[in-house]
């Protein structure tokens, strides 16, 4: 149930997340690629939570300390080269954990894993290209993808605690294969930001909550 | 931004056995890029099994201007349409 949750509760975050760039990305085609993957991510959260239970109930009426994400996900989009850098390294991270979940012992969570995985394998190749584009672009595309990683790596560590460790070597490799074609250096080491598995969050889920569930809140029930 | 990047034409195959279809363009800076964003733009909704994409400035397009002794003289050669054959009520697909 719990591991549900933190499946469930990330694709559905950064899905909301993503969405919040719709009708506002560089160009038309990004716009419909980010409004895509917050699509896939949506889908992915209501298989997830609907294994968990009621998936609207779990989305629309639980309150912030009940929501197990990541704190990467929750992060806010800043630029485009944030919003690229927190999706590399959450796509990568979950192409990798998809694998071994679709190899798993319990059927239903393989079952959505290794369909998911389809979609994540083109999510994490996405973020890829455009950290390689930019972070070997211009000096000013350059200067914002560093910002961008610089901002999120501090939430990387949350994403291999517990069972999840033995997935960070082959992250790792990963990580570091894009980052040398974008000829960029590993983001400084730093004490890594944990809480959001037990439900201690940012202040930024609050704010998604507020956006997300206004409507379910003001009007229980409602449909459309 | 978009006019920073190269402009692609997107060509999908709708499915096996059918040739690719001009359905529009993109802006990518590569084409690895034009192919994810002919995927991203043109083929949401399963419009396609297979996408092409080529630099639009590849293309070497008939000058407007010379329509007339391009296209015209086609009009009035009525006889290279195959109408004037009866077709047996029992062919189909013609």
């Amino acid at each position: 149930m719990e591991n549900l949750l933190r499946l469930g509760d990330d694709a559905l975050i950064l899905g909301h997340r993503l969405s919040e760039w719709c009708g506002h990305a560089p160009t038309l085609e990004v716009d419909l690629a980010l409004a895509n993957i917050g699509l896939d991510l949506l889908g992915q959260a209501q298989f997830f939570l609907g294994l968990a239970g009621d998936a609207d109930a779990l989305a629309y009426r639980r309150d912030a300390f009940e929501f197990k994400n990541c704190l990467l996900v929750e992060q806010p989009n800043g630029d485009f080269a944030r919003t690229i850098a927190r999706q590399f390294f959450f796509s990568a991270w979950q192409e990798i954990l998809f694998r071994h979940l679709a190899a798993g012992d319990d059927k239903n969570i393989a079952a959505i894993a290794a369909k998911a995985g389809k979609e994540v394998t083109y999510h994490a190749r996405f973020a890829a290209e455009w950290l390689v584009r930019l972070g070997d672009g211009t000096e000013e595309s350059r200067r914002r993808m560093t910002d961008g990683m610089d901002w999120c790596w501090r939430f990387v560590d949350e994403l291999f605690a517990d069972d999840n460790a033995s997935l960070r070597p082959e992250w790792d490799a990963r990580v570091d294969a894009v980052l040398a074609e974008a000829g960029l250096p590993r983001p400084a080491k730093v004490r890594g930001i944990t809480g959001g598995r037990d439900g201690k969050h940012t202040e930024h889920l609050g704010h998604i909550l507020a956006d997300m569930q206004f409507l379910q809140r003001a009007y229980p029930d409602a449909v459309w | 931004m978009s006019n920073a990047l190269p402009l692609w034409e997107v060509f999908v195959r709708t499915k096996n056995g059918l040739s690719h279809r001009h359905v529009g363009s993109v802006h990518a800076a590569g084409p690895r890029m034009a192919v994810e964003a002919a995927r991203d733009v043109y083929t949401r909704r399963m419009e396609g099994v297979s996408l092409w994409v080529v630099p639009s400035d590849a293309i070497t397009a008939s000058d407007p201007g010379e329509a007339e002794s391009l296209f015209e003289p086609a009009a009035d050669k009525v006889y290279r349409h195959p109408t004037f054959y009866v077709v047996p009520d029992n062919i189909k697909h013609i």
